[in-house]
């Protein structure tokens, strides 16, 4: 009887598993970037996410409501605002908090520390700013367009909004897979990676390109909150910890550092998630519920780890000693 | 002529006494200026521990003065005070705890918290009408038993921390701390859900009714004299606090200058060469996780009692995140510098935050004005305690920025070879 029921729920769970895998992953591209440049835990990272995603739905409700254009068109315009305004944080972020702590020459941790410090900051920042205005819980606008559904079996269907975030994240994938292969710009980045030193050397600026590379991960949080506001159809001052923490076990996962990595790493935890999240409870009887699915995917990040710790499709770093 | 230390020394005694009496006869209630004498009564705990710059026996004695007697008396008088005294002496062993993790071994964790909660979730659990139901018969434990489970946690948690060290110590840096605060979110979870199918945690309701120690004596005290029981209850927590975060001083000096605690450092500043210079990597990581671990199990079961209730809030990230933030603040790896950073992290979010929001509603109430500007435009909104991570983020950043090795850096010791031939 329960394996009927299995067999039923495999193809919308697999869906819901992909796309949550997908936003994950679009999270993780940021914090991929900054760290195989810099070798730094963006911490803050997911609070410039979370600030996108409030960039977008505001935008939405108060600027865009009513307004003739069409929805995806609307949603366009709200994801480049969002990724402007997250870009620009990120930028001011590392020229803030990080970059004086790169020529201070300070200790591991501080930019860490200094990292957390802008996340704590930020969230109580935007609670505050929000509350002025009422409620600091905001829904995403009702918008029925993204609510369509689209059959995916003969008695399975997902919304529209399932296909635009699969569009938008293969989008950033391959755009910024291209970036980084094919531009002056990428290969500046890849050498700064590589040797700061010795890109410097070269002439190449590196405090403009780790500067770079944090506004295109901070444009790309805050598309990813766009997507992410509209899928779960509301926001937070809080809601950047949860993913923001999932998308970085995604980029270990993946093996941290690689773009690619980062999709794949996203994408096998959303599915995780969701195959544990739904079929657990249901084949024990509800005795292990949903809750657990995080403990799940910790826990196999650790395996993983163990097993392979750079990652499945990070390279194995080499130690000079 | 007097000669310098002595000075140092006469105004560290005078200024200790000034601010003992005003404390005592002047400032006793909650307000903004009697949280600043407050304040400037913990002032000399931080000159008096400076034994280089203050002569030893003077250090000593003006710090036994404030810790054994100001305190407790300020604290019988209005009790809050000493709620504040354990709540620093809870965070500076827990403070402690972690330096030795992050601070000598250099094993970034992120999620220390969960050794809290599991000594916590111990003393909850077996002292409680809850345990009572859970364990059957002979629970919950007697107050009394507090002692007994007291080193039973520490071991429990030193255990957990091998446990969880044992799978996770072979990664390094990020990886070890993404590793650490995944395990953090999981002891939060669990503790959130083991209410079924057999109920362990209690779920998000957490336990109520944990039982007090020596609540006996306290009852006994409290008829001979005129004090409530409450009163005397608070300072036998306090002495309870004073007496663990001594001991904690005293293992982690110990630890700090053995030959254990030359091996952390030697893997906290080059694994490679630690190692092959015949440090075992992993034996010693295990010991700095265990003993971390084993000072915040104390706590925990001490935590539990002080507040007869545990929930899951207690354990998040945040907490994990703030204790970091102590050791950093107060400098890594330097004792005193840790206890001073938990202090001052613990005043501000109890005592400072709120009562600087206290002192702005009255001057909201009383429209106060300032140059023209009347403070009862403030928006209601706008209250420092709501925002304490706001004001904590932005120290933080400041911090780093300035004085990034913390506000009391710790200093290598020089040792001779024939120093550690005697350690080893």
């Amino acid at each position: 009887m329960s394996f009927q029921l299995v067999l039923e729920l495999l193809p919308s769970t697999l869906a819901d598993g992909l796309i949550l895998g997908l936003l994950y992953a679009t999270i993780a591209l940021g914090y991929t970037m900054v760290y195989g440049v810099l070798g730094l835990i963006n911490f803050a990272h997911s609070e410039i996410f979370m600030v996108g995603a409030f960039v977008a739905v505001e935008l939405l409700t108060y600027v865009l409501a009513g307004s003739p254009l069409h929805p995806v068109i609307q949603l366009v315009l709200a994801m480049i605002v969002a990724a402007a305004v997250s870009a620009a944080l990120a930028g001011l972020a590392e020229r803030v908090a990080y970059r004086p702590l790169r020529r201070s020459n300070a200790p591991k941790l501080a930019p860490l520390i200094t990292a957390i410090g802008i996340s704590l900051f930020l969230q109580d920042a935007v609670r505050f700013v929000e509350s002025l205005f009422g409620q600091f819980i905001r829904p995403f606008p009702s918008m029925p367009f993204f609510d369509i559904p689209l059959p995916l079996t003969p008695n399975d269907s997902v919304p529209m909004k399932s296909l635009v975030i699969l569009i938008v994240a293969g989008a950033m994938l391959a755009g910024l897979r291209y970036t980084v292969t094919h531009t002056r710009l990428g290969k500046a980045i890849r050498a700064v990676a590589t040797d700061r030193m010795a890109a410097s050397l070269m002439g190449i600026d590196v405090n403009r390109i780790v500067m770079l590379t944090f506004v295109i991960g901070g444009a790309l949080a805050g598309v990813a909150g766009t997507l992410y506001a509209l899928q779960f159809g509301r926001v937070d001052p809080f809601s950047g910890f949860i993913p923001g923490l999932k998308a970085f076990t995604a980029a270990v996962l993946g093996g941290i550092g690689s773009i690619p990595g980062a999709m794949v790493g996203g994408i096998v935890l959303g599915l995780i998630e969701m195959l544990i999240g739904t079929f657990v409870p249901i084949l024990t009887n509800n005795a292990i519920g949903t809750e657990y699915k995080d403990i799940f995917a910790f826990g196999i990040l650790i395996l993983i780890l163990i097993f392979k710790p750079t990652g499945l499709l990070g390279r194995p770093s080499t130690e000079k000693v | 002529m007097v000669s310098r230390p002595f000075s140092r020394s006469a105004w560290l005694i005078a200024y200790t006494l000034v601010v003992t009496l005003l404390c005592i006869f002047v400032f006793t209630g909650n307000g903004l200026m009697d949280t600043v004498a407050f304040v400037a009564l913990l002032v000399p705990l931080f000159m008096a521990s400076d034994f280089d710059k203050t002569d030893p026996r003077v250090g000593g004695l003006v710090l036994a003065f404030v810790l054994l007697c100001a305190l407790p008396v300020i604290g019988m008088r209005n009790t809050f005070y000493l709620d504040v005294a354990i709540q620093v002496g809870i965070f500076a062993v827990l403070a402690l705890g972690l330096n030795i993790v992050v601070g000598f071994a250099g094993l970034l964790d992120l999620g220390f918290v969960a050794f809290f909660a599991v000594g916590a979730y111990l003393w909850a659990i077996v002292s409680s009408p809850h345990g009572a139901a859970l364990l059957g018969a002979g629970f919950p434990l007697q107050g009394d038993a507090f002692f007994v489970i007291v080193i039973v946690a520490i071991f429990v948690a030193a255990g957990a921390g091998a446990l969880l060290g044992l799978p996770v110590l072979r990664l390094k840096g990020d990886y070890l701390a993404i590793v650490t605060l995944g395990f953090g979110e999981v002891i939060r979870v669990l503790a959130n859900n083991l209410d079924k199918p057999v109920n362990i945690t209690n779920g998000p309701q957490g336990i109520a009714g944990i039982a007090q120690p020596l609540t006996e004596a306290a009852r006994v005290l409290a008829t001979d004299t005129a004090v409530p029981a409450f009163r005397w209850q608070a300072l036998i927590y306090y002495a309870v606090v004073l007496a663990l975060v001594l001991v904690a001083v005293l293992a982690n000096r110990r630890l700090d200058s053995s030959s254990i605690g030359r091996s952390w450092v030697a893997i906290r500043e080059d694994e490679i060469a630690a190692q092959a210079m015949g440090v075992p990597l992993v034996r010693t990581k295990l010991i700095a996780f265990a003993t971390g671990a084993a000072f915040a199990g104390t706590m925990g079961v001490l935590f539990a009692a002080k507040q007869t209730f545990v929930s899951p809030e207690s354990f998040d990230f945040n907490q994990s995140i703030g204790i970091l933030a102590m050791i950093v603040l107060g400098g890594l790896g330097s004792i005193r510098g840790v206890m001073m950073g938990a202090g001052l992290v613990t005043i501000l979010n109890l005592q400072i935050l709120k009562s600087l929001s206290a002192g702005l509603n009255h001057l909201r109430a009383t429209g106060f004005e300032i140059l023209g500007w009347s403070f009862a435009n403030l928006p209601t909104q706008f209250e420092p305690s709501k925002y304490e991570r706001l004001i904590f983020g932005l120290i933080l950043i400041a911090m780093m920025l300035y004085r990034p090795r913390g506000l009391v850096p710790a200093e290598r010791r020089p040792i001779s070879a024939r120093d550690a031939g005697r350690a080893s």
